[in-house]
């Protein structure tokens, strides 16, 4: 066994940290929650030099052909910071599907662009029905000709206002589960018959809504088997979900760090508040969420970069980590007094996206189910 | 033993609710600022004869007993009903008037506060004085006849509404024992000097920052004796309890919307209620309820008693603050995705679960924290020694 990171992962961390400390101040998160687009162009461009959106993706694609224990790490620093904009849709929900399932013409299109910054992607999975899983497709896509015709709405899609191009799951088929007749298919997001509207979540993370309504697309534009990619869509998933599990456990490091700072440095009764045993307890059942889900969250991210059987591990991990979090910010807010409960303080920043990632790839009651399931019941 | 309700306080429960109804309506979110303060509200209210309903009639309050208050708080707590022009007045401010006020105060500000026709902010906190109320560092030096006050508070509910601060200001500042200089004082907030300064929470309060700069304000500002601040803060803050109690009805509301949520939304073509998992959670915020309920009834109880309840109290307060977060966070799980939004015609019940999940921070930080109820049912409820 070995538990540490890597140097070069050392070194990523360490890059990541200064470079967002720098280049996204909470000054600009809040700003990007009022603005419209929700993003930084230019921040976007620099990152894309700093060749993250092209991680994982091989070299072949203009990629650096880093593991995806290397873009975990990146996007744990990426919560610590909160960082806005549309990394997370883009390389993770966006490019997996078409590195998993692309053909050679869909990769050489789409993942330079990603690479190089100049594409942003989404995938548009959940809809009203507010199910996760493959039950909850609905939407419709028909033949007509050399092409698809596609009717549903889907919900919470991240940045679909911004985006060039929707990974759009749809169902062409009914089969006998749900698993079956479901395809994917790369949308145009210009494409007539789309109508997007970006959802007042808590988080304020621009998730939309998307409807479609008769929208067209070639052939070509298919993703993968025709019927049958819903294992493409669970092999993102399983990478999403760790992926936000990553975000979720730097965001409730940050939290962590915030609050020690904060309890040693403000002071009542002439002690910091961090002498009182209560905050000193508070603070020691923090860290040992935070800790605990640090390592849950390298054995799920483990064991998916080596190709292991992760099921398991992954709900674990999702089940635990949206607990830890809710529980790491509700006790942040709690140690900084008032002053915590203020836009201007950032910790509420955290308490608010502890919540809209909690539902994010499913929420703990799904993530026991799969438990459940895994253990034989 | 009997818990129920007489026949009056029944009677007097409904015509509340008959007259709350009226006026709010049954679909009354009670969460923009405007919801949480109308001074027209505040005026129907006293018209009704329903400002000061435990005051003393003598002083033109309506007798009522604890219980009654407590239906009282129960009701407009249910409702969601703006209390913001005149609950201060009306559960602190008054009561301590009367028992301490000088005749002057109290024919100049009760038959006022009566009326709804003013409004009192709380002037304790400031950025050193959170929790320990008695760091307070603003400032009052007398100058011929007058006060001269310096210094500032911070997280003032209302300020920008009120005519008056209810506030702490120290007096004695070489006093051996730090709370035994503080004064308590009642400032006009259109004095010269004051400056308000609205504060950005995460539900859109009304919160203010209060500056004070050599602001002169009369002798008769004092309230009660000069220097004896301290012990009216304290008992100050027990008026409020049997008031506070009510906040439990505001619960059972809020829950009784996540049933009626669970019972009416389909998904995967099965009611949420008949889930398993909903339900139990569910079960256990009834129980949870039912609790709370019964902590704020035994303080009316005890109260009506002639016993003060210091241990009750605190325990009501922790455990219905922690309960408001449980049930916050529990109805954003059920209601699935859709309960973390804000607002628009997906959110759920206007997105009243989603502002509850952030406005639940408020109460077991603010009115004494958590930590410090806590430690006060150890020490003042259970005799344990001070570490
Ligand atoms: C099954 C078992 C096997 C054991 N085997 C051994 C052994 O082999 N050798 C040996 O030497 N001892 C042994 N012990 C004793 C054990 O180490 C003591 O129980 C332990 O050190 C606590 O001391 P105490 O029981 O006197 O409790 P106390 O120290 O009296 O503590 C009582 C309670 O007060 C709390 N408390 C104490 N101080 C503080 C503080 N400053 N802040 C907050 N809370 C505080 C404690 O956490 C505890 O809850 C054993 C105990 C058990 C139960
Ligand atoms: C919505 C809202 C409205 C408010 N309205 C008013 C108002 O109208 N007027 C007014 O004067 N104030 C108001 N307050 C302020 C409120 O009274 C204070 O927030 C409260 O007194 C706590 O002070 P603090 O926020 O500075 O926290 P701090 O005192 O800094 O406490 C921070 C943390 O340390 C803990 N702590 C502090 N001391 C101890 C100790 N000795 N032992 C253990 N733990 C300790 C606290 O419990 C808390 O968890 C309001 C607050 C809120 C949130």
């Amino acid at each position: 066994m070995n538990l540490d990171l890597t140097e070069e992962q050392e070194m990523l961390r360490t890059s990541a940290r200064d470079f967002l400390s720098k280049e996204c101040p909470k000054t600009l998160v809040r700003e990007l929650e009022e603005d419209e687009k929700g993003y930084s162009p230019e921040l976007w461009r620099k990152m894309a030099e700093l060749g993250w959106m092209g991680l994982v993706l091989p070299e072949e694609y203009d990629g650096m052909g880093m593991g995806f224990m290397d873009l975990v790490i990146l996007l744990q620093e990426m919560g610590r910071n909160i960082l806005p904009g549309p990394f997370f849709c883009t390389v993770v929900t966006g490019s997996l599907p078409i590195l998993f399932a692309g053909t050679d013409e869909q990769k050489k299109e789409f993942l330079p662009k990603v690479a190089s910054g100049e594409l942003i992607l989404t995938l548009a999975l959940s809809e009203p029905n507010a199910l996760y899983g493959a039950v909850g497709v609905e939407t419709k896509a028909v033949a007509q000709g050399d092409s698809f015709v596609i009717n549903g709405t889907k919900l919470f899609v991240e940045n679909a206002h911004i985006a060039d191009c929707i990974i759009c799951v749809a169902r062409t088929k009914e089969g006998s589960s749900p698993e079956e007749g479901i395809t994917l298919f790369l949308v145009d997001a210009k494409s007539p018959g789309i109508k997007c509207e970006v959802m007042p979540t808590i988080g304020a993370d621009k998730l939309c809504e998307v409807v479609f309504e008769n929208v067209s697309v070639p052939q070509k534009n298919m993703l993968g088997e025709l019927h049958n990619s819903w294992p493409v869509i669970e092999k993102v998933l399983e990478h999403a979900t760790i992926a936000k599990c990553a975000e979720m456990v730097g965001g409730a490091e940050a939290s962590l760090d915030m609050t020690l700072s904060y309890v040693k440095e403000r002071e009542q009764y002439g002690k910091p508040i961090g002498s009182f045993q209560v905050i000193q307890h508070y603070c020691a059942n923090m860290w040992t969420k935070v800790d605990t889900s640090r390592s849950i969250l390298y054995l799920a991210a483990w064991k998916l970069a080596e190709g292991l059987p992760a099921t398991m591990d992954i709900a674990v991990a999702k089940g635990w980590i949206n607990d830890s979090y809710l529980f790491v910010t509700e006790r942040a807010v709690q140690c900084h007094g008032a002053i915590g409960t203020t836009r201007d303080h950032d910790i509420g920043l955290y308490y608010r996206r502890a919540k809209s990632t909690e539902v994010a790839f499913g929420n703990t009651d799904f993530q026991k189910e799969i438990v459940a399931q895994q253990i034989g019941l | 033993m009997d818990f129920g309700f007489t026949a009056e306080e029944q009677a007097f429960r409904e015509e509340l609710r008959e007259f709350l109804r009226q006026e709010l309506g049954p679909e009354h979110k009670g969460r923009t600022p405007h919801d949480l303060f109308s001074r027209e509200f505040s005026r129907k209210l006293a018209k009704k004869g329903w400002l000061g309903v435990g005051w003393p009639k003598e002083y033109g309050g309506g007798g009522r007993p604890y219980m009654e208050q407590l239906v009282y708080g129960e009701e407009m707590m249910r409702h969601r009903a703006p209390a913001g022009a005149h609950i201060l007045a009306q559960n602190m401010v008054g009561p301590t008037l009367i028992r301490i006020g000088s005749e002057e105060q109290k024919k100049e500000y009760l038959p006022k506060i009566l009326s709804g026709e003013i409004t009192f902010c709380l002037g304790y906190t400031e950025p050193n004085a959170g929790t320990d109320l008695a760091a307070c560092q603003t400032t009052a030096v007398l100058d011929g006849d007058e006060w001269v006050i310096n210094g500032s508070k911070i997280f003032t509910s209302f300020a920008g509404q009120a005519h008056y601060a209810w506030m702490t200001v120290r007096t004695d500042p070489n006093a051996p024992k730090r709370h035994r200089g503080l004064s308590m004082f009642i400032v006009d907030m259109k004095t010269p000097g004051i400056t308000v300064r609205e504060m950005d929470t995460m539900w859109d309060y009304l919160q203010y920052e209060v500056f004070f700069d050599d602001v002169r304000v009369p002798k008769t500002a004092v309230v009660g004796e000069l220097n004896k601040g301290w012990d009216y803060l304290t008992t100050a803050l027990d008026h409020e309890r049997v008031f506070m109690g009510g906040t439990v009805a505001q619960h059972q509301r809020f829950f009784e919307e996540v049933v009626e949520y669970a019972k009416k939304t389909e998904r995967n073509g099965k009611p949420l209620s008949k889930d398993p998992i909903i339900r139990q959670k569910l079960a256990q915020l009834a129980i949870d309820l039912e609790v709370g309920r019964l902590f704020a009834y035994r303080v009316a109880w005890l109260l009506s008693n002639g016993i003060v309840p210091f241990s009750e109290a605190s325990i009501t307060k922790t455990f219905t603050s922690e309960l408001e977060r449980r049930l916050a966070n529990t109805a954003v799980h059920i209601m699935g995705p859709c309960g973390t939004l804000l607002e628009g015609k997906r959110a759920p019940y206007d997105g009243y679960m989603a502002w509850e999940y952030k406005f639940s921070l408020m109460m077991a930080v603010g009115g004494g924290s958590n930590e410090i109820e806590r430690i006060i049912i150890a020490i003042a409820g259970l005799g344990l020694p001070r570490p």
